[in-house]
């Protein structure tokens, strides 16, 4: 079979088996053009380059893998101890029990499921928009699937400071789930919000995150996939920047037997920060990609991604990232680090770290790394008295500082470390 | 205190004997210098006394209070007494420097079943040591010997060793890199722990050094061997006449 033909059957079969809920003409219009941005690309196949690294069958097939349900009774629920508007959703579906009242100050929430209904809404300007732009250099189908088919999802309008963060969980109660949520989230100019996401949602969990940040605005993000080990999931966020505007984002990945992320960031007003970080925590039957692309459009931005990656017992860890520099798009800061950190000779990590400048007045490094534990420094912490765990604890921490270092609130990388030691010393030989 | 005898150590990857019969013997309350030509093997004895992998020790003892201390993990060598100011001070990244010293000093007090210091208690007996040292808060906080001079990466080791208060301090050229001032904070440091419970075994290229701190005994090192030992005197003399000499003699 061609395989331009065996992409758009896959496609169809996903679409084919889906019964899309109705929704007024904003929504269904946004979601009939996804369809067919979809039937365009089609679903994407290992022969794929995108997908060179990450098998892409668990996450196209039409039925997921099942998942068992795994529940952490040895930690309490990350991020419990902040005060936030905490709003959840189990096996993809909303919890209108568990989650708080849609409202806060300088915010304005709303369901897509509600919202959708409506014959105008706000987030008819924004949502699809995203995705439908990131398709130009490389096709992001599992995107535009979710743009097509996601029943649900929460769309933010932040008009000012926020103070409280926007919390969602994600629970996963049924192995056989299949969740598709697409957020779209507006921060007019000058305001602020933090999100913080955490959960394995379900077996399989497609979910697209537009976010849109108008001038002087700030973003940030804090996530937390959640620790069931057989969990799959696809996740794309999609971002466009405006002047003087900050977007942080970053996720913390331990276990998850398959996990694609992608981030991709729109640099479009002047003086903009663009900041992307991941710590990934692998063992075993762990497979884990970080896919960035960061395009920088506008004067005198800077954007940053940093991705640490710890394997161990043949975990497989994949980074693939571009920085695209536009003509004029001058003084461009661009930086760029991927490494793994392997605790065997077992793990692998691959890297494909790209540049495309088409600007004389820039400064974009990259850099990527794979190594063990410096043994040297090692015996260095333990004739301090340091016992070799507690050594090699310390020495994997100091590994993904750099990724962690971008959560700005200590509190929340207080809560982010925590689970790092838990998950190190839960996985231990 | 110290007790080494008959000590011959190879590497591990090239079978290649470094260390052929090494004698020695610190007494608590003492200070012995060891001082030899480049090569000879005077970090390696520092190194397989405090636990480095990549040596075979092929025959001989290591005795700290009677404790064997060729069977120990470095950790534990750490707890029985045993510190090692470094030739070159390891950097690492992403640990912080107070961070490092503080899981130090606890994990030291935890295996001798001693109560951990209070963040308080900790911070108060750090600054207060720091400042002897002229070690700044600033240093403190950044990683541990992430882009301090070679100079401060000494204070540094000696910072940890004021913190810890080891009773056997091996000091590994902590006075090169040291500027005059540098030196003389070092050695009031180094004076400053000096007591009858404790011993120092500094190694060192330059008799500078050991006018600041005054060795009881001073030992020769050449080729894996330790060639001669005496008072200060021989200090002096290989300052003034260098190792050839006293070399020949022997040879
Ligand atoms: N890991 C190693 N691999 C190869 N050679 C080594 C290793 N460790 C030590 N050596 C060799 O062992 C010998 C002794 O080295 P050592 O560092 O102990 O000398 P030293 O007396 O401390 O010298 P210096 O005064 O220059 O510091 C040298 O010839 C050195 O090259
Ligand atoms: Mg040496």
């Amino acid at each position: 079979m061609a395989l331009a033909e065996q992409k758009t059957d896959l496609a169809e079969a996903r679409l084919a088996a889906i019964s899309i809920p109705q929704a007024g003409a904003w929504l269904s219009e946004a979601r009939n053009a996804a369809a067919a941005r979809l039937r365009r690309m089609g679903l994407p196949v290992g022969r794929d380059e995108y997908w060179r690294y990450t098998r892409p069958d668990t996450l196209t097939s039409v039925a997921p893998v099942a998942a068992a349900v795994f529940d952490a009774q040895d930690e309490v629920p990350i991020f419990a101890e902040i005060e936030t508007l905490h709003i959840v959703f189990v096996d993809g579906v909303f919890d209108a029990e568990e989650s708080d009242d849609l409202t806060g100050e300088n915010l304005e929430v709303a369901r897509l499921a509600e919202a959708g209904q409506a014959d105008i809404h706000w987030a008819q300007q924004l949502f699809g928009q995203l995705e439908a732009a990131a398709h130009t250099h490389v096709d992001r189908p599992l995107a535009a699937l979710n743009t097509a088919i996601a029943p649900d999802g929460m769309l933010i309008r932040v008009t000012g400071p926020v103070t409280k963060p926007v919390h969602i969980t994600y629970r996963h109660r049924d192995e056989h789930s299949d969740a598709c949520l697409h957020h779209v989230i507006r921060l007019e100019a000058g305001s602020s919000l933090t999100l913080l996401e955490n959960g394995p949602a379900a077996a399989r969990f497609n979910k697209v995150m537009e976010v849109e940040i108008a001038d002087r605005a700030a973003f940030h993000h804090i996530r937390a996939q959640g620790r069931d080990h057989e969990r799959r999931a696809a996740t794309h966020i999609f971002a466009r920047l405006g002047t003087e505007s900050r977007f942080k984002s970053f996720t913390l990945t331990a276990n998850g037997v398959m996990t694609r992320n992608e981030c991709v960031i729109d640099l479009q007003g002047d003086n903009a920060a663009a900041h992307v970080a991941g710590a990934a925590l692998g063992d075993g039957d762990f497979h884990h990609d970080d896919t960035v692309f960061v395009t920088h459009d506008a004067l005198n931005c800077e954007s940053r991604q940093v991705f640490k990656k710890v394997l161990r017992n043949g975990a497989t860890g994949v980074f693939q990232g571009k920085i695209l520099v536009k003509e004029g798009a001058q003084k461009t800061d661009g930086y760029q680090i991927s490494q793994s950190l392997l605790l065997d000779d077992d793990s692998v990590f691959l890297a494909k770290p790209e540049l495309e400048i088409y600007a004389d007045d820039v400064a974009c490094s990259h850099g990527s790394t794979t190594g063990a534990i410096d043994e040297t420094a090692l015996y260095y912490l333990r004739s301090r008295g340091i016992p070799r765990i507690e050594a090699q604890d310390m020495l994997v921490l100091s590994f993904l500082a750099e990724a962690i270092d971008e959560i700005e609130d200590p509190d929340i990388s207080a809560e982010i470390i925590l689970r790092l030691q838990g998950w190190l010393a839960r996985h231990r030989h | 205190m110290l007790n080494i005898n008959n000590l011959h150590v190879s590497l591990e990857e090239e079978d290649k004997a470094i260390l052929k019969g090494v004698n020695l013997e610190v007494k608590a309350g003492s200070v012995h210098a060891i001082m030899g030509p480049n090569g000879s093997g005077k970090s390696t004895l520092s190194y397989v006394l405090s636990g480095r992998d990549g040596y075979d020790v092929t025959d001989g003892t290591a005795t700290l209070n009677g404790e064997d201390l060729l069977g120990m993990e470095p950790e534990e060598r750490a707890a029985a007494g045993l510190f090692l100011a470094f030739q070159y001070p390891v950097e690492i990244p992403g640990v912080g420097n107070m961070t490092f010293l503080r899981t130090a000093v606890n994990a030291q007090r935890k295996t001798r079943g001693e109560a951990e210091l209070s963040a308080g208690e900790f911070l108060k007996e750090v600054r207060a040591k720091a400042k002897s040292l002229k070690i700044d808060a600033e240093m403190l906080k950044r990683p541990v010997n992430v882009g301090f001079s070679g100079g401060e990466k000494k204070r540094n080791e000696i910072l940890q060793m004021a913190m810890l208060e080891p009773q056997m301090c091996i000091l590994d050229e902590t006075d090169s890199g040291l500027d005059v001032d540098a030196m003389k904070l070092v050695a009031e440091g180094v004076n400053a722990l000096r007591d009858a419970g404790r011993a120092f075994l500094v190694i060192t290229h330059y008799q500078r050094l050991l006018d600041h701190i005054k060795p009881d005994v001073v030992h020769i090192m050449a080729d894996g061997r330790i060639v001669k030992s005496g008072g200060p005197e021989l200090a002096l003399e290989v300052e003034q006449n260098g190792y050839a000499d006293l070399l020949n003699e022997v040879a």
